[in-house]
């Protein structure tokens, strides 16, 4: 079972297109670009075809990497239910993104550095999901950064975007120290960084010990995955272009956070604390991004904000050890966010590079498709019934309450009620009432894309965008039948495929909801009930403000100015940290490191000690007169002192 | 018997003129008439010596520093022609380039 195919064959497609691509034709691009990530695909689908819960883990080994006395870490690939699932979302949703590019890139310049650094992306993510140590999946969750650094900053020559690719990663470095420093206390404590190893090792390890590495963990996947208090890069990431938008800030990379929760679960089964915060930071970041996402008017910045908010809810369910709800909820939120924001970039894409909701409206006449399929994925996100999105975010919201979490359930159903609000108000604002943007107007301010002149409508995509939309949206439909839970009538089969890496050592205990003692479904029934209301009632309000009466967004903007304010600049949290950190850091850096230490000491010495021999040798220089006489009178000196110690020493 | 000290001074004294010639003259011709008083100096303390401990050693070595003197004088010599026939000045403190 060839298991390293599966990264090695976008790497090959990254390199091709990358060394060579600018040579090529767009076809050639075009093929080389699909044909790997392709290949990819159906390898996976083939090992997934064979592959059988008796094989779990299946350990393929390609060698050693390094070896420090008795620390050996090797280039081994794991495949068990988890990274299964995983390289099947990475590639399925993969593909498609691909396919979808082909016709979103169609007219930008740079198309063949945009499949290599795509490509690139799926070797680093796949890396990481099938590594077999921390320190592999180290080199795919910094991979996947350089990745995001580079597509996030694809249009280089706009000064946001660069800057916004440098927030990126910089941000995400934040996240990656906690990462080491938890990988230098497994290394030191445990000797050893694979996963089996550590995994056995914690099991009887000291919780304090325990404790402080699954906090690191957190802030390794608060700076991946986008939590408080690192989720500042997201929203910002929207610079790039869209698909990168779908694939890396939606349905993969952002995941990996969760991922890496959800395999280290041995860590935090045994360090309770660890995993509170866990969950605490996931909700809170659930409700903190939902609120933030209420008024924005960019329609990316909405669901970029959407992300961060359903990234908590994963987080909240690793946290409250409900791991397989939150990697259900990362399957459906994979397709049905991938498909919003395909469907968002057919939008723009429609219009002509427009992104502001208040210049849209009306749009469902024109895009059909694209209406139907955003229609699919916004039902999806807001939990409407036998959606995907339903199952997954019910089964965390159930999980979170009947483990004791009552305030954090609160918290996540409210979340849906925001949720619902604004995923509505995008919907509302896109495709209903009138047409309110600048028709025919190809003047934009993003320089390096292209516009389309159309007198006065904006135009539906190309059919290689339409077909990746209409898989995820019947992705987003039935996407989540596999995971109906026995309380509805269904015998959730996710959460069982998932059993045997979730339910390994005393986890079943601590978690303590695995299943449930006895067949009392009335408390889950209500619970989704109450789930299912919190999406009407924000579906209600959403028709209400944007749909029957107009004026209600701008009457309740000036009642509740301040709020207003405070939730159109994000809290503010971006110009606070630049003030309490950036601005410090830079200050700080001019005045000490510049100019002190490189200035002062360093050139300093250097230019003192050139002085110094300049000055000695200006004095020597003295004897160089050419003048005859002082010569002589050098001479005669040196011969006067050479006598006085013949003298001294004959006197002695 | 002239005590030795006397001759010893004496050739100090002529040593000293010498030195202090050579310093301060600017004629060339004058230096080298110093240098020659420098050596003679050195002659006469050679011969003090040897007459006063009655070795020949010093009597012999002034034939070699009167040879050195001799050879000397007349290198440098034709250097001062030479130099003067393209400086035409006998100013030591003219002679200070090495570029004509």
């Amino acid at each position: 079972m060839h298991l390293w195919l599966i990264p090695l064959l976008p790497l090959a497609g990254a390199a091709i297109n990358g060394l060579l691509g600018r040579r090529f034709s767009k076809s050639t691009v075009t093929a080389v670009g699909l044909l790997f990530p392709g290949a990819a695909m159906l390898w996976t689908w083939k090992v997934a075809f064979q592959f059988t819960a008796s094989q779990a883990p299946y350990i393929e080994n390609h060698g050693t990497w390094l070896r420090a006395g008795d620390f050996v870490v090797n280039y081994s690939l794991y495949l068990d239910q988890l990274s299964l699932l995983m390289i099947l979302i990475v590639t399925g949703v993969g593909f498609l993104i691909h396919v979808y590019s082909v016709g979103y890139m169609a007219h930008e310049g740079g198309y063949y550095r945009y499949f290599s650094y795509l490509n690139l992306f799926m070797f680093f993510m796949l890396t990481l999901v099938l590594a077999s140590n921390y320190l592999l999946m180290f080199v795919g969750w910094e991979g996947v950064g350089l990745a995001s650094y580079l597509l996030i900053g694809f249009f280089f020559l706009r000064d946001s975007a660069s800057s916004a690719g440098k927030k990126a990663f910089i941000v995400n470095r934040i996240g990656d120290f906690g990462f080491l420093i938890a990988l230098f206390l497994m290394i030191k404590h445990f000797g050893t960084l694979n996963f089996d190893d550590v995994f056995a090792k914690a099991a009887g390890a000291d919780v304090g010990l325990l404790t402080a590495i699954g906090l690191l963990l957190l802030v390794g996947a608060a700076g991946k995955s986008a939590q408080l208090p690192l989720y500042v890069w997201l929203p910002d990431a929207m610079e790039g272009p869209t698909p990168v938008s779908a694939l890396i800030h939606a349905a993969t990379m952002v995941t990996a956070g969760v991922y890496m929760i959800t395999r280290s679960h041995v860590i935090f089964d045994h360090a309770p604390d660890a995993a509170a915060a866990v969950a605490v930071i996931g909700a809170l970041t659930a409700l903190f991004a939902a609120t933030i996402g209420l008024v924005q008017h960019d329609i990316k910045r909405v669901l970029a904000y959407s992300t961060v908010s359903q990234l908590g809810y994963m987080v909240m369910a690793c946290g409250v050890a409900a791991y397989s709800a939150g990697m259900f909820h990362l399957m459906t939120h994979a397709f049905f966010k991938a498909l919003l924001f395909l469907a968002a970039g057919s939008v723009i894409h429609g219009l002509g590079g427009e992104q502001d909701m208040r210049k849209m409206g009306g749009l469902r006449h024109d895009m059909p498709w694209t209406f139907w399929t955003m229609t699919m994925a916004t039902f999806a996100i807001t939990g409407v019934p036998m959606f995907s999105g339903f199952f997954s975010k019910d089964e965390i919201l159930w999980r979170t309450f009947a483990s004791g979490h009552t305030v954090l359930w609160f918290i996540g159903w409210f979340t849906a009620f925001l949720t619902a609000f604004y995923m509505f108000r995008l919907w509302f604002l896109t495709f209903f009432g009138e047409f309110r943007g600048q028709p025919a107007h190809g003047a934009h301010e993003t320089p390096g894309r292209e516009h389309h002149q159309h007198e006065g409508h904006a135009h539906e995509s190309p059919k290689v965008m339409l077909v990746p939309l209409v898989i995820l949206a019947v992705l987003s439909v039935i996407g989540g039948w596999i995971g109906v839970p026995p309380a509805l009538a269904g015998s959730n089969h996710f959460e069982h495929f998932l059993d045997p890496v979730l339910l390994s050592s005393a986890s079943a205990e601590a978690t303590g909801v695995a299943q449930p003692a006895t067949e009392d479904f009335a408390p889950e029934r209500t619970l989704a009930v109450s789930a299912i209301g919190a999406g009407v009632a924000g579906f209600l309000l959403a028709w209400l403000m944007y749909s029957r009466r107009r004026d209600l967004p701008a009457k309740l903007r000036e009642q509740f100015q301040g709020a207003y304010t405070m939730l159109e600049n994000k809290y503010y949290v971006d110009e606070f940290y630049g003030a309490a950190v950036v601005k410090p850091l830079i200050e700080g850096s001019r005045a000490v490191l510049w100019k002190f230490i490189d200035q002062g000491l360093i050139d300093g010495t250097v230019n003192e000690s050139a002085a110094a021999a300049r000055d000695v040798s200006n004095s020597f220089r003295r004897m160089q007169s050419g003048n005859i006489r002082s010569y002589a009178g050098w001479i005669a000196a040196g011969a006067a002192v050479v006598i006085a110690y013949m003298l001294y020493m004959g006197v002695r | 018997m002239v005590p030795i000290a006397y001759y010893l001074v004496l050739s100090a004294i002529l040593f000293g003129c010498g030195v202090a010639g050579f310093l301060v003259k600017r004629n060339i011709i004058t230096i080298f008439m110093c240098i020659e008083l420098m050596l003679n100096g050195v002659n006469l303390a050679f011969v003090a010596f040897a007459a006063h401990w009655g070795r020949l050693s010093g009597q012999v070595f002034v034939f070699f520093v009167m040879v050195v003197a001799a050879a000397e004088a007349a290198v440098g010599l034709a250097i001062i022609i030479a130099v003067f026939r393209t400086r035409e000045t006998l100013n030591v403190d003219r002679v200070n380039l090495l570029k004509l």
